[in-house]
């Protein structure tokens, strides 16, 4: 109990010193903000507007007013509400796409790097060879034959095909830092492979593995789009990916009026990617004492 | 006899454009091997779903199965093994089978059908987007800190940030609908119907006329990460000593650009360049199906739509083989441009 208490307040102190480094960043601090806005509007935002079940004959396709804000779409739905009520999907996908392929990239190539010899040579021939494979036809031919159902096996499935372009990255920069004396020292202790690199290594790759995650993030997003574009995944839960290509089915690209059912989703998209790629930019300064201006 | 296979194999692995083209057939196989499998051998598999909808349009189960085997080009009545090496047997020899929405036509003769529109419009794009990335980045190197190179930088990197298909349906948007500056509903397709194939100047109007958008879509959606490139290139060649020393020798601005500062930072975006060649073939998916530009991509997004099984394997096999012949060049072209990496017995 109270090794969990020390946990946690230990866990408060650093997210509190974190937040005080990032104040000092505009775009950090404006990206960090606009990503906690839209994940918490995405997720508390279905309790407070639920999504509007029936269709509205009488408001279809309409341009921006005050009782719309964004307009309505080709079923007279509130574009904004939709837009509200479709970034779960979108938050799911970026979160568990992102974190698993650099989980799996970390383990990988860190041991990969550590252990050294045929193994790693084997692994990187594997990797290069992979990355020759062009992925997003690799992603599309594969999500059509599994038919896949819901956003979660998606994001599993564009995990599985992310991850070694990844690991390659963090073996090159385990080995960098295995050259250092600090390590070179836990090794002479023999403190043990795990320990190494879990205890002494990954703290001093964080900025680097924040940064690859939410550029995996932003990416697996894309991706999404795109096969909802195609037609591959399925349509059931309206995302933004899907109200985009929903929209440009019914022809509303060429109805000016209804501009925005196109605009809004797009625009959410965008600004979830800058939002996550300033705070990605200003991490460096969170985990590099070194670069920091003044704290 | 073992000592004859060390041999070869030591003889292999010396030899590095034995070792690289050996790799490139590995992946082709790699590829060519996870579409059958995850067609041909997965539980509710595609040749499944195919013999039963077959039946369900009535066909009696024998002929069903008939017709699926013969659409894949495999037999059925073989275990998997034995299908499989069919199937390796028939793609060596350059037969994909047919397809089986197009009844009775062949995976070759539809892809080499798109395939001249995909070289064309994506050749084209990529061309300039060559030209355009380096002098663009060369400028925001040499006028680095000004205006010029913060308003630049800025561009392209969000340019380099929004994924193609939205810069694509924002085109749409602004240059069709909004605008009206282009007739985009005339322009689906690769060339106006009824428009003969020619070297006639109507015929290159026709088919610029179709293609501008989206090549201006293609350019302006890779354009950013190539003018990035060749700033930092550019700038990190500025810095060394060579450069320094061919100032301190008089030697001219222009000189100093063309020969020393140029041809070595735009070295790796020459690689660059054999590799994105690649994928010209795949094309963008995305964006010809978005423009209704009949090239490799839009066959592929189509058979995936329709399950068209043998034409998306063909497709997603030609695209691989290309992608990596690709590297292979890039990684010779690399070698013979700049003599400090060439490797003996390879690039010499």
């Amino acid at each position: 109990m109270n090794a969990l208490r020390e946990a946690l307040s230990g866990f408060w102190r650093e997210a509190a010193k974190t937040l005080k480094i990032l104040s000092h960043n505009k775009m950090g601090l404006f990206g960090f903000v606009m990503m906690i806005l839209i994940i918490l509007l995405s997720v508390l935002g279905p309790v407070i507007w639920p999504a509007e079940t029936s269709a509205n004959v009488s408001a279809i396709n309409k341009g921006v007013s005050a009782q719309h804000w964004l307009g309505t779409d080709f079923q007279g739905q509130d574009n904004l509400r939709k837009i509200i009520n479709g970034g779960k999907d979108i938050v799911t996908i970026a979160l568990v796409t992102g974190i698993l392929s650099m989980l799996i990239a970390v383990i990988v190539g860190s041991f990969s790097a550590f252990i050294g010899g045929w193994v790693d040579s084997l692994l990187m021939q594997f990797v290069d060879i992979w990355l020759t494979i062009p992925k997003f036809p690799l992603l599309a031919v594969l999500a059509t034959v599994l038919a896949l159902k819901d956003v979660v096996t998606l994001s599993v499935l564009m995990a599985l095909l992310d991850w070694p372009g990844l690991a390659r990255q963090v073996r090159s920069q385990v080995l960098s830092l295995k050259r250092l004396d600090y390590i070179e020292a836990a090794t002479m202790l023999d403190l043990g492979t795990p320990k190494i690199i879990f205890r002494e290594l990954l703290p001093n790759m964080m900025s680097f593995i924040a940064i690859s995650t939410i550029f995996e993030m932003t990416h697996a997003i894309y991706q999404q789009t795109g096969l909802v574009f195609l037609g591959i995944v399925p349509y059931s839960s309206a995302n933004w990916g899907v109200m985009i290509s929903a929209a440009e089915r019914r022809g509303v690209l060429f109805n000016p009026q209804a501009a925005w059912s196109i605009l809004g989703p797009m625009g959410a998209i965008v600004l979830f990617q800058l939002a996550l790629v300033s705070f990605a930019r200003s991490l460096d300064e969170v985990f590099n004492p070194r670069l920091r201006t003044s704290v | 006899m073992p000592r004859i296979l060390l041999g070869a194999a030591r003889k292999i692995a010396s030899n590095y454009l034995l070792r690289r083209l050996l790799k490139a057939l590995f992946t082709i196989w790699l590829v060519a091997s996870i579409t059958f499998f995850v067609i041909r051998a997965m539980p509710g598999n595609a040749v499944d779903i195919l013999i039963q909808d077959l039946t369900i349009q009535g066909v009696s189960p024998a002929d069903a199965e008939a017709q699926a085997a013969a659409m894949m080009g495999i037999n059925l009545d073989q275990p998997i093994m034995g299908q499989y090496l069919d199937y390796l047997g028939n793609v060596a020899r350059g037969s994909l089978g047919t397809s089986y929405k197009s009844a009775g036509m062949s995976v070759t003769k539809m892809i080499s059908q798109v395939l001249p529109w995909t070289l064309f419009s994506v050749g084209l794009a990529l061309m300039i987007t060559f030209v355009l990335g380096i002098a663009l980045g060369a400028l925001m190197a040499y006028r680095r800190d000004t205006w010029i190179d913060h308003l630049l930088s800025n561009v392209a990197a969000t340019l380099d940030a929004v994924s193609p298909y939205l810069i694509g349906l924002l085109a749409i948007l602004l240059f069709g609908i909004t605008w009206k500056l282009v007739p985009i509903m005339e322009m689906r397709g690769a060339m106006s119907p009824g428009m003969k194939p020619g070297f006639s100047l109507a015929f290159f109007a026709d088919i610029f006329k179709h293609v501008r958008v989206l090549l201006l879509v293609y350019v302006l959606s890779s354009v950013g990460s190539w003018m990035l490139q060749m700033k930092s290139n550019t700038v990190t060649t500025l810095g060394e000593d060579y450069v320094t020393v061919a100032r301190a020798r008089g030697l001219t601005d222009g000189r100093i650009l063309t020969a020393y500062v140029g041809r070595n930072a735009t070295l790796p975006l020459f690689t660059r360049l054999a590799i994105s060649i690649g994928f010209v073939v795949g094309g963008s998916v995305l964006l010809e199906t978005l423009f209704t530009y009949r090239g490799v991509g839009f066959l592929l997004a189509r058979s995936i739509s329709e399950r068209d099984y043998p034409v998306m394997q063909g497709v997603f096999l030609i695209i691989t083989i290309a992608v990596v012949f690709a590297n292979l060049l890039a990684d010779y072209l690399y070698g013979w441009l700049d003599p400090r990496v060439r490797i003996s017995g390879g690039g010499n």
